[in-house]
């Protein structure tokens, strides 16, 4: 087991990343496979890596609790601006949920007697372990997969193919919009309360539109079809670039062909591809 | 004092209307949300600048450069994203999420071939002898800047409202399929929109370089952010609205920097716009329209 051991010490870092970005593409999957366009996975990610990182900072409570807190917090924010916002749709909501995340950043910024403003938080102790995310990306796992047989899974199918109908039904749409808001703003504080305890500094400009979009190029990518098709593409863009670091400047380069590869030649993600390719390598009966 | 943030209000918000119509336009003829306007706004930033310096150019030359470099990447837009997706009927979320990617693309194509770093005009290139009016100082530059940009929209709304081509926009953006019955050539229409609205996009990318001498590969980044405020505050698609919120936007940015201080700038837009969307979706000026989504 010798070299399992010098590949943890190597890639540690990389493979948590992996773990955290595969729950925040799962926050992200969560609306869009309900048909919401939000982009405020950002911001929700830097409230709960903030939130997090000043409780063990401060108070240094037990890192469970500090996750918990980091998971709660975004998903009352969520909950409080989810009423008004999601009366939107379409790309009203999207630009809604943009201009918002930039609100977050900007407070993020000029409150700087607690967050440090732009020079961020430094010096956050390392508590997240390989351990704690395997077993938050499993439970989250696990919670979907049991969702999606359930009357709550079937509905943002339902609302997802369309929404009028669904709600002619008798189901409240705008309920369970909001619930899948909520829970997705919650995995991506989580993801955030990770990431702080992990990259031992946090700033303000890692939760901006860059973040919002990295977010969102790993739901595109891995589709909406399936909860592994998000982390399909949780995985794909937190190793590429490493993969790729010889393109230097040119290396975010990936992420804007894949977007535009992937939405004009598979609009469903990848995941559907894997799906297709391993149905039709099926013998016929 | 009062007169001088009044001149700086208007050229600012005259580039942030010039910004915003093109934005605008595109909404409202291609029903697209362009998030790759910010990225064109700075190639053309970038094409005025590269002319001047790598290919020694007089200012109004490298203007006309940053012109066909913009217009081109506008036809490319068209072509390459819009019209297959258009094609294959695509819901209206994949092309905003696809002009992500060519924002992308753009920025990380210009930051590997000139640098992440701030590229500056030669100051000697510039005009800078100022005239004082009323007490405030203008210098031939800012008159050049604001001269430009109320011209172009003199000109977009003279083509809009007299030419055949502005008259057909009006039944393209109400409804292609009746256009077309109507003998629109409505792929080329959506072409020239795009190209257009590019132009627009990138002209005031020149001007802003000039205005701020500052070029980088993220300029389009907060501009893009401000477009967005300043259609949502004229009503989405409506090209007296994208006018007015830019003015709007110009004034509120200049006059709270001076009289409540520079960190709440950007506060300032991103503050309105969601009040905005969330109170008045319609926009400030906008008519209630019936939902398109």
């Amino acid at each position: 087991m010798e070299w399992l051991d010098t590949f943890w010490s190597t890639y540690s870092t990389l493979v948590l990343t992996v773990g955290t970005n595969i729950l925040l593409a799962l926050s992200i999957y969560l609306t869009l496979a309900c048909g919401l366009l939000t982009v405020a996975n950002a911001a929700f990610m830097g409230i709960g890596a903030y939130t997090s990182a000043l409780l063990t900072i401060h108070a240094d409570l037990p890192f469970l609790l500090v996750l918990s807190c980091g998971a709660l917090l975004p998903a009352l924010v969520a909950l409080v601006i989810g009423h008004p916002t999601l009366r939107l749709s379409g790309v009203y909501l999207a630009m809604a949920t943009l201009a918002f995340g930039e609100v977050v950043r900007i407070v993020i910024l000029n409150a700087e007697e607690t967050t440090g403003g732009a020079l961020g938080l430094n010096g956050i102790p390392q508590r997240t372990s390989g351990f704690d995310v395997a077993l938050a990306v499993g439970l989250v796992l696990y919670a979907l997969r049991c969702l999606a047989c359930s009357r709550v899974g079937r509905t943002m199918i339902a609302i997802s193919q369309d929404e009028v109908a669904t709600e002619l039904m008798g189901i409240n749409v705008r309920a369970y919009k909001l619930l899948v808001f909520v829970f997705g703003a919650a995995l991506a504080g989580l993801a955030g309360a990770f990431n702080a305890h992990l990259t031992f500094f946090i700033s303000p400009s890692e939760y901006g539109f860059e973040r919002g979009v990295e977010i969102l190029t790993m739901g595109v990518l891995g589709g909406t079809g399936s909860p592994w098709g998000a982390v399909l593409g949780g995985l794909l863009i937190t190793i590429l670039p490493e993969l790729l670091r010889g393109l230097g400047h040119y290396r975010p380069i990936v992420n804007g062909i894949i977007l535009i590869v992937i939405i004009l030649y598979s609009p469903r993600g990848l995941w559907y591809l894997v799906r297709w390719a391993r149905r039709s390598a099926q013998p016929a009966r | 004092m009062l007169a001088q943030q009044f001149v700086n209000a208007i050229s600012l918000g005259g580039v942030y209307a010039l910004f915003a119509l093109g934005f605008t336009l595109v909404f409202g003829v291609l029903n697209v949300l362009n998030l790759a306007h910010g990225a064109v706004f700075m190639l053309g930033a970038y094409a005025a600048l590269q002319g001047v310096v790598l290919f020694r150019l007089p200012v109004l030359a490298a203007i006309v450069l940053a012109m066909v470099v913009t217009a081109l990447a506008g036809w490319a837009l068209d072509r390459m994203i819009f019209a297959p997706l258009r094609a294959r009927q695509a819901p209206h979320l994949a092309p905003m999420i696809a002009t992500i990617g060519v924002a992308i693309t753009l920025t990380s194509v210009v930051e590997g071939l000139f640098g992440a770093e701030n590229l500056r005009f030669p100051i000697q290139m510039l005009p800078s002898e100022a005239f004082s009016l009323g007490g405030a100082q203008i210098t031939s530059l800012e008159l050049k800047i604001i001269f430009l940009a109320f011209a172009l929209m003199a000109l977009l709304l003279w083509g809009l409202k007299k030419t055949r081509i502005g008259c057909a926009l009006r039944p393209l953006a109400e409804s292609p399929k009746a256009a077309a019955l109507l003998g629109v050539n409505v792929e080329g229409l959506f072409s020239a929109t795009s190209i257009v609205a590019a132009l627009l996009g990138g002209m005031a990318g020149v001007l802003i370089a000039l205005y701020s001498n500052a070029v980088f590969p993220h300029m389009g980044q907060p501009m893009l952010h401000k477009g967005i405020a300043v259609v949502i505050l004229g009503g989405m698609g409506d090209i007296r609205g994208a006018l007015l919120g830019g003015f709007f936007l110009g004034f509120a940015e200049v006059f709270s920097v001076a009289y409540v201080g520079s960190t709440m700038r950007d506060a300032v837009a991103f503050g309105l716009l969601f009040a905005v969307l969330l109170l008045r979706p319609e926009g400030l000026f906008g008519k209630a329209e019936q939902r398109r989504a």
